[in-house]
């Protein structure tokens, strides 16, 4: 029987779970108790869940969030989202072949009244904007519901095993992702006046002023004085042929199954989009023992910061910048992925095209604010706020001071006038936080090669600077003094490593030259030891881009457990010393491509645009000519968005697609958003109480 | 923009689509004039798709009838997927009141010749599986009756009046009108004018406010109903059922298992919500959910996939407004929620309006539309 479990993680606690039985198509499985049936699966080697009703294409994980419902199984005769369901001993899983049968049997449902409820604040989304507001509120003594669709506060932090960017006084830099939403959720529950649901997904903000929560499965009614919209975002989707494959999946569904499940659903991924949330996401994978065979970005640069892509880099990942994804290949799932460069046009440059073996595409191209809960607020008259990805994207350090803005603008409001106007430097700060990352520029100048030092391959502008307030004696700055600005050092260094261990980039080694002059030592970084590398090992030495500056033995290995990072030190000879970056942990041969690519020539106009309703891009590029623009006629005439996703994946490709075809946006009449936000069964309605 | 039409069509929707359509196939210079930036953006979209011939007057009957025989033939004659399915309509009676009544209006259609007959509660269970058989008398069945995609529908009548020539404007809003007599000379709107032969009012909601800029007070007031759809799943049912009882909060209600597997459902708040409001409240779905349940439980598995609301442009007896007024303005409004189901057998008629072809038929159905009838009398069973 296959186990996709990872059962070592450099970061991540891997919890002993209690072993259950349960059945797929009669064949019985082992599970984790409480986990999701879907990653019970994916943990077991089943990635197909069940085939389309409209054209029988394969089924499985796509968003791991409960939005789709392309993980749908069988349970007791009734069609479920597998992700969204924990399994449970004795369960009869079935695949979703088609369309589900209705069952017979309806029982008797009971009857009691909905509860309905008052609150001063409700807050819709319990990840790093809503959490911080939600502590401003709550030491004010403001009543408060927080509500999160998850088992667990923390939204996405609670998925990133990497330090954070930002600074140590706003947002917790240079502590994990995963830490830091449990010390906003530990300071949060000092606050008696914040309640927190979890399990508990908003339905909609009705114009009745009354907004509809589903709690641990029951349908319940909330009436807010005011609204703050935390609710992130969602991810964005390509175009490409064979994009309806199964397991081509978001960063949001692959971070949910590797760091909060803990299982592999992959062994060999390709990455698209070389953004943040692409980049990290390839980094995850080599912690969770996944073979990273490339990452390709459209533009000639990574969007994301330069340090996360010099990381994946150096490790032995490729990066194809200016490359796009051509299509995925297989038959049910993805087999292959073909790439090809692209011109500053975007237009593919054909004799460029190059194939590689994977099982598993991850897009990673951009976020979409969820401004839905915002915009009905809005319209129901319920004065409405919006902080962290829901009011603009950027990262987490960035969401947490704009929550912590908008908690205090709502404080102010709700009869706390102390709390004053919010300074203007917060707000300058609130800015520099979402920064794009800015200039590249080149090394520091030499240093004097004696003594010991940070080498500090940061060279790009972003708003971090954790390594400058750990420094024991203050010897590391930004150029400036601002947050944006690269740090450079000047003083005298201790060799205490601290900066070394902080820096989320981990983008700063240390150079010793007391001890041998001529062959300094280096310490390095490293956190990926699910692959260990022991005194004596080779190690292949990589610069800062991943080019080799030959093998070296490690001469030691010190973890320092605190910090869940090791440092390695190795000895090499004076001129590659400050070049030492890193070294590399996968093979060469991991990445290489097939020997032909594996392309169709014809323009890919059989991609799927719609995946729920099986909507080509063809059908809708030929609408479009005909002079249709309207996203609500083309959703009457395809289909294309009355999915059970509800046009959350399709609206922004037809989107793009009405833009590649030469019509304005201002021009587009956008689909109209209707009740409900997540697919409920109608039992959850009249008797307010579980129909199981 | 200065042009000649024969017609000019205010609306492009459940009546203004065919009905530009079938006046383009007699030949005529068709304008269709609609606010929205598409066809069938208003209430076209927001009907459920149920179609039944089995009213209560003539009129209805006649029109429904023809509308279902377009209808069944869609896509056979002209290839386009329409959805349509003959699922036939059925009501359930639960007290003996209703089963009364309800077999005292099939006398009635019985002598218009409608194909509708009483089925037993077994009868009914094999129709509707699960149906709730407590106090179950029986049920109307009238298999004739059916279902369509008002968003298909809609779209293969813009797509062949296109074809046949019909122009449209769309993000045009009518406001005024010129006249030349009694006659209406030109249709004026916020980007030109258009001279027009004959001025078809099919605005649905704005009935009102277009028979006024021509001096006819049309009694049509807007009312705001809430509709859903579920998820999809294999067949299960036949018929729409129509729950004929008043609830607290509610008079009938209605669903339907849809061509695609998807069950569509629908309510008629009591006591009306009036006015203009396509915002959805928290009310509709535990009431329509708690009424759905009641008639048949097993419903309680299917997930909601989205609601919405819409209006029926109700006149005061529940009958539609069809007819001429002044020189050359025919209205066709009122249509109380049934504009989708009238729509294709009203537009023929609206065609030989226009061309003084009426048939003897013809007469008696417009007496029932008359705008000049004092609208005293209640339809039996909206």
């Amino acid at each position: 029987m296959e186990n996709k479990r990872i059962e070592r993680h450099p970061i991540l606690p891997v919890p002993d779970r209690e072993d259950i039985l349960f059945t797929f198509n009669g064949k019985p499985l082992h599970a984790k108790k409480g986990e999701m049936i879907s990653s019970a699966l994916i943990a077991n080697g089943i990635n197909v869940f069940g085939h389309h009703h409209k054209d029988g294409s394969a089924q499985g994980i796509f968003c791991a969030n409960g939005q789709c419902a392309k993980c749908t199984v069988i349970v007791d005769g009734i069609a479920i989202k597998s992700c969204m369901t924990a399994v449970t001993p004795g369960m009869e899983v079935f695949s979703a072949e088609g369309l589900p049968e209705l069952p017979e049997d309806g029982g008797k449902p009971e009857r009691q009244a909905i509860e309905e409820l008052e609150t001063d604040v409700l807050i819709i989304g319990g990840g790093p904007s809503g959490l911080a507001a939600a502590v401003e509120l709550g030491k004010r003594g403001i009543q408060t519901l927080l509500i999160d669709d998850k088992h667990a506060l923390g939204g996405k932090l609670v998925l990133q095993t990497h330090k954070f960017f930002g600074s140590e006084e706003d947002s917790h830099a240079g502590v994990r992702g995963h830490d830091i939403g449990k010390l906003l959720a530990a300071e949060l529950a000092s606050h008696p006046s914040v309640e927190v649901w979890l399990n508990s997904t908003a339905i909609y903000v009705f114009s009745d002023q009354k907004v509809g929560i589903l709690k641990d499965g029951v349908y319940k009614i909330v009436t807010p004085k005011r609204i703050l919209n935390a609710a992130g975002a969602r991810e964005k989707f390509l175009r490409f042929s064979g994009n309806h494959l199964a397991r081509i999946y978001g960063a949001g569904a692959f971070q949910t199954l590797v760091n909060r499940d803990l299982v592999r659903p992959t062994q060999r991924l390709f990455i698209i989009g070389g953004g943040n949330v692409g980049l990290i996401a390839g980094y995850h994978a080599l912690q969770a023992g996944i073979e990273v065979v490339g990452l390709a970005e459209a533009m000639p640069r990574c969007g994301g910061y330069k340090v996360h892509a010099d990381k994946l880099a150096r490790l032995g990942v490729p990066i194809y910048t200016s490359h796009s994804i051509l299509s995925a290949n297989g038959n049910e799932t993805v087999e292959s992925v073909t790439i090809t460069q692209i011109d500053d046009k975007f237009q593919r440059i054909p004799g460029t095209e190059k194939s590689f073996d994977c099982d598993t595409v991850l897009i990673a191209v951009g976020l979409d604010s969820l401004s839905e809960f915002t915009q009905q607020a809005l319209d129901a008259g319920i004065p409405v706020y919006a902080a962290g990805d829901a009011l603009e994207i950027a990262e987490a350090s960035s969401a947490m001071f704009n929550g912590k803005i908008a908690g205090l603008s709502i404080a102010r409001e709700c009869g706390h006038p102390e709390v004053g106007e919010v300074p203007l430097e917060w707000l300058a700060k609130a800015q520099v936080l979402k920064s794009h990352p800015g200039a590249i520029k080149d090394y520091q100048d030499e240093l004097p090669e004696e003594g010991v030092f940070p080498v500090i391959h940061c060279l790009q502008e972003i708003p971090c600077n954790p390594c400058t307030t750990v420094c024991p004696t203050n010897s590391i700055h930004t150029e400036d003094g601002s947050l944006m600005a690269l740090p450079l050092y000047d003083g005298s260094c201790i060799g205490c490593a601290k900066c070394v261990l902080i820096c989320p980039g981990l983008a700063i080694t240390l150079v010793d030259y007391r001890k041998d002059p001529e062959n300094p030592t280096i310490t390095m970084p490293y956190e990926v030891f699910n692959i260990p590398r022991k005194v004596g090992d080779a190690l292949e030495l990589v610069d800062i881009d991943g080019n080799d500056l030959g093998s070296f033995a490690a001469v030691s290995v010190v973890e320092m457990k605190d910090r869940q990072t090791q440092l390695v030190r190795v000895q090499v000879p004076r001129a590659i010393a400050k070049k030492v970056a890193s070294f590399r942990i996968q093979a060469a041969q991991v990445s290489q491509p097939l020997p032909e690519p594996i392309f169709n020539e014809k323009p890919a106009d059989d991609a799927m645009i719609c995946l729920c309703e099986k909507v080509t891009v063809g059908r809708v590029r030929s609408l479009i000519r005909s002079g249709i623009t309207n996203l609500n006629h083309i959703k009457a005439i395809t289909r294309a968005g009355m999915g059970p996703c509800g046009a959350k994946t399709c609206e922004t490709l037809i989107k793009n697609l009405l833009r590649e075809e030469g019509i304005p946006v201002e021009q587009v009449v956008p689909n109209t958003k209707r009740p409900v936000f997540v697919e409920v069964s109608l039992g959850k309605f009249p008797q307010g109480g579980s129909d199981e | 923009m200065n042009k000649v039409y024969d017609v000019v069509v205010i609306g492009a929707g459940s009546i203004g689509l065919p009905a530009s359509l079938e006046l383009a196939l007699k030949g005529l210079k068709v304008l269709v004039l609609e606010a929205e930036s598409s066809p069938g953006q208003m209430n076209n979209k927001k009907a459920i798709g149920g179609v039944r011939a089995t009213h209560s007057d003539f009129g209805k009957i006649s029109v429904c009838q023809r509308s279902i025989e377009i209808m069944k033939h869609w896509q056979e004659e002209f290839g386009d997927e329409i959805g349509w399915l003959s699922n036939g309509y059925s009501y359930p009676a639960y007290t003996q009141e209703d089963e009364a009544s309800l077999k005292n209006l099939m006398q009635t259609q019985h002598e218009f010749g409608l194909n509708i007959r009483w089925v037993e509660p077994d009868e009914y269970n094999e129709l509707v599986p699960g149906v709730n058989m407590k106090d179950l008398r029986g049920s109307t069945y009238s298999p004739e009756d059916g279902s369509c995609s008002p968003l298909l529908l809609g779209s293969a009548y813009f797509f062949r009046a296109q074809k046949a020539g019909v122009d449209f404007r769309f993000n045009e809003h009518v406001t005024g009108f010129e006249f030349d007599g009694p006659r209406i000379s030109k249709v004026v709107t916020d980007k030109g004018s258009y001279a027009a032969g004959t001025v078809i009012n099919a605005s649905g909601n704005n009935a009102r406010e277009i028979g006024a800029l021509a001096g006819v007070d049309l009694p049509v007031f807007p009312d705001n109903h809430e509709a859903g759809i579920t998820e999809p799943v294999k067949r299960f049912m036949g018929p729409m059922v129509v729950d004929m009882r008043k609830r607290p909060g509610s008079s009938n209600f209605y669903f339907y298992q849809h061509i695609e597997g998807p069950v569509i459902f629908c309510i008629t708040p009591d006591p009306p919500i009036l006015g203009v409001d396509n915002r959805s409240s928290s009310v509709f779905l535990p009431l329509c959910s708690k009424r759905m349940l009641e008639v048949l439980p097993r419903l309680r598995h299917l997930k909601v996939r989205r609601t919405w609301r819409g209006q029926y442009p109700m006149t005061p007896d529940g009958f539609p407004i069809v007819g001429k007024t002044g020189g050359n303005l025919i209205n066709a409004v009122g249509m109380c929620g049934q504009g989708f189901m009238l729509g294709p057998g009203l537009a023929e008629l609206l065609a030989r309006i226009c061309l003084d072809e009426l048939q003897p038929n013809d007469e008696r159905i417009l007496a029932s539309f008359d705008l000049s009838r004092d609208f005293s009398g209640m339809e039996a069973f909206k």
